[in-house]
């Protein structure tokens, strides 16, 4: 957790990353990729020191004064959220293409060999005698990736009702028998301890259990539609002008957007936003229907309705 | 506690009102000052200023954010399970404790280092490796959790699993309270007892036992304490159910994932209010027995 402390008047050549817990692989390849990029430009030896734990708890480390002069974290609210504390620049998702996530990712389903419940769609979820496995939305920001996921097939099926949308979510939580705090958590779950028919969860996560466990034990199935899952990138400004890492702090941000890199993420099994790379990838990353968080008026209106205390989650709970 | 031990197991027979006097008398060895003035420093800063902080967030709101922060239904069935669970499990870890120091202290048998070590283990283990251990042990496929669904008993993701967690987190906590008692405790009172013709029912209730109130007490108040507060052993075996199986500690988990530090804070606050209510009792009763004791 050592921060790099030193503020000087040459430009600083280290940069601590502030990530979340799936993306340790990609990013201890990725700060090599750069590293090396940035030593051909500059002759320059630069040194990223990385930081990983859940998206929310790294960015209350931010907050808390974790001296991170970039984060990269699951969802752009995690990153508002420092935003609010005026940490970063209000303008943040604008400064970088694509809403400042230059990966993405979708929610797809996970299930065991042969899928021996059917289990092809959303719908069917919510039949009896299906367990489901997904983390609890109130802690991970995976979870809420999927939480929406279903709500926003939820929706469009039911011509925009949110009643009835609200209804399907809730006969899916209906079939969850474990809420477990993490993404990571909930793989565990399913995969080590053989609980539930259906792991409801991340994209890459689903490819990276299935690495773990070799070919052939697990299938991923692709719903029909999902929602498209934006992690987010920022520069943290006053720490990275009190660190004077601004420039080499841009550039590591920028280069995530360089085939090179792209290349990588897809690699990790996150979806590239480069045409060219995301073409080469294809096979891997069928196209999917995917509504983005847009679509829901973005996080802050998402969190507020949904996943605040009394707020749509909670009602699925609430007894009678 | 008992009184610090004094040279030569002499007891001070001056009366309390005498107090200023004896502050200094009380120990054979010098440094007094400086090691009082160090005692108030560490426990200022090791535990009462994280507590002052803790106590002076929740008021963002007033007070009335703050029981509306606490008084949520979700909020009050995980400290009901919370602290019910931490009760049972302390309660049954006290009968189950005295079982286990008793074989360690009382026979001699090979291997008994080994167990003995072995009981400080849930100490020295990350919660979160117990955790999950527990949670594979007792799952719906587990070696223990397989058999006992098949009768119907469900562990794993039920509030009987936060019971199961409390219940291997707190065992050192009893057994290591209990256990130097009993080492200390001369065998020949009971067998005195015995000769004098009680009962072996007898010599447990009347002579055993009593000796060892304090200490199952404090053992009792330590498990409790900490099993109300245990986070990272219960949260993979709990099933994290809000209003079901959702343990304290992880709604305020959950308000800081929304930055809610003043909620996150107000149940912080209320648990250890309620730990402290707990822990003072036990201590009413404690100082009540030891007076008994002296008469």
């Amino acid at each position: 957790m050592a921060a790099p402390g030193m503020a000087s008047a040459a430009p600083a050549t280290t940069l601590l990353n502030a990530s979340y817990d799936p993306t340790r692989e990609f990013y201890k390849s990725y700060n090599i990729l750069f590293a090396a990029d940035w030593k051909r430009r500059t002759g320059q030896d630069v040194k990223i020191n990385q930081s990983h734990d859940g998206s929310g708890k790294q960015a209350r480390a931010v907050i808390d004064g974790l001296e991170a002069d970039v984060v990269t974290l699951a969802l752009a609210y995690d990153v508002d959220a420092i935003a609010q504390r005026g940490l970063i620049a209000p303008s943040w998702q604008s400064r970088l293409p694509n809403n400042s996530a230059p990966y993405t990712s979708t929610i797809v389903f996970l299930v065991r060999k042969g899928n021996p419940k059917g289990i092809h769609d959303w719908l069917d979820l919510v039949k009896a005698g299906v367990q489901v496995i997904t983390p609890n939305p109130k802690t991970s920001g995976g979870a809420r990736w999927s939480y929406m996921g279903a709500l926003a097939f939820a929706t469009r099926r039911n011509g925009g009702n949110e009643t009835k949308a609200l209804g399907f979510v809730r006969g899916l939580y209906h079939n969850v028998p474990v809420l477990d705090t993490g993404s990571r958590g909930a793989t565990t779950t399913f995969v080590q301890r053989g609980i539930g028919d259906v792991l409801v969860g991340w994209e890459n996560e689903a490819m990276l259990a299935i690495d773990e466990v070799g070919p052939g034990k697990l299938e991923i199935v692709r719903p029909s539609m999902s929602i498209l899952a934006e992690p987010s990138v920022s520069l943290v400004d006053k720490i990275a002008d009190k660190h004077g890492s601004r420039p080499l702090a841009e550039a590591y941000l920028r280069f995530l957007y360089t085939p090179a890199a792209q290349d990588l993420a897809a690699r990790s099994h996150y979806r590239p936003r480069n045409p060219a790379v995301a073409a080469r990838y294809v096979e891997k990353f069928p196209h999917m229907d995917l509504v983005t968080i847009a679509n829901f008026g973005g996080w802050q209106k998402v969190q507020a309705k949904n996943f605040a205390d009394g707020g749509t989650f909670d009602q699925i709970y609430r007894p009678g | 506690m008992a009184d610090a031990a004094l040279p030569n197991g002499a007891t001070p027979f001056t009366p309390r009102p005498d107090y200023w006097r004896q502050w200094r008398e009380s120990s054979a060895l010098p440094g007094f000052r400086l090691a009082f003035g160090f005692t108030l420093f560490y426990v200022g800063l090791i535990i009462l200023l994280p507590l002052a902080a803790l106590v002076a967030r929740p008021w963002e709101h007033g007070v009335s954010g703050f029981f509306d922060a606490i008084t949520g239904s979700r909020t009050l069935a995980a400290l009901r399970l919370s602290f019910f669970a931490a009760a049972f499990a302390a309660l049954a870890n006290v009968v189950l404790g005295v079982a286990v120091a008793w074989v360690l202290s009382r026979y001699e048998f090979p291997g008994r280092s080994v167990l003995d070590a072995l009981v400080d283990l849930p100490f020295a283990l990350p919660t979160a490796v117990a955790g999950v251990a527990l949670a594979t042990l007792y799952g719906p496929n587990g070696w223990i959790g397989a058999p006992l669904l098949s009768i119907g008993v469900k562990v794993a993701y039920t509030p009987l699993g936060v019971f199961v967690a409390l219940l291997a987190v707190g065992l050192p906590y009893v057994v290591r309270s209990v256990q130097p008692v009993l080492e200390d405790m001369e065998a020949a009172l009971e067998e005195a007892a015995q000769t004098l013709g009680a009962s072996t029912w007898q010599v447990a209730t009347r002579i055993v036992l009593p000796a060892l109130a304090p200490a199952l007490l404090s053992g009792f108040a330590m498990a409790f304490a900490r099993g109300a507060g245990e986070y990272g052993s219960v949260i993979f075996i709990a099933g994290n159910m809000p209003g079901v199986s959702e343990i304290a500690p992880l709604v305020i988990v959950s308000k800081l994932e929304q930055y809610d530090y003043s909620g996150a804070a107000a149940v912080g606050v209320a648990m250890l209010l309620i730990s402290l209510l707990a822990l003072v009792a036990i201590n009413i009763v404690q100082v009540a027995y030891s007076r008994r004791g002296e008469r």
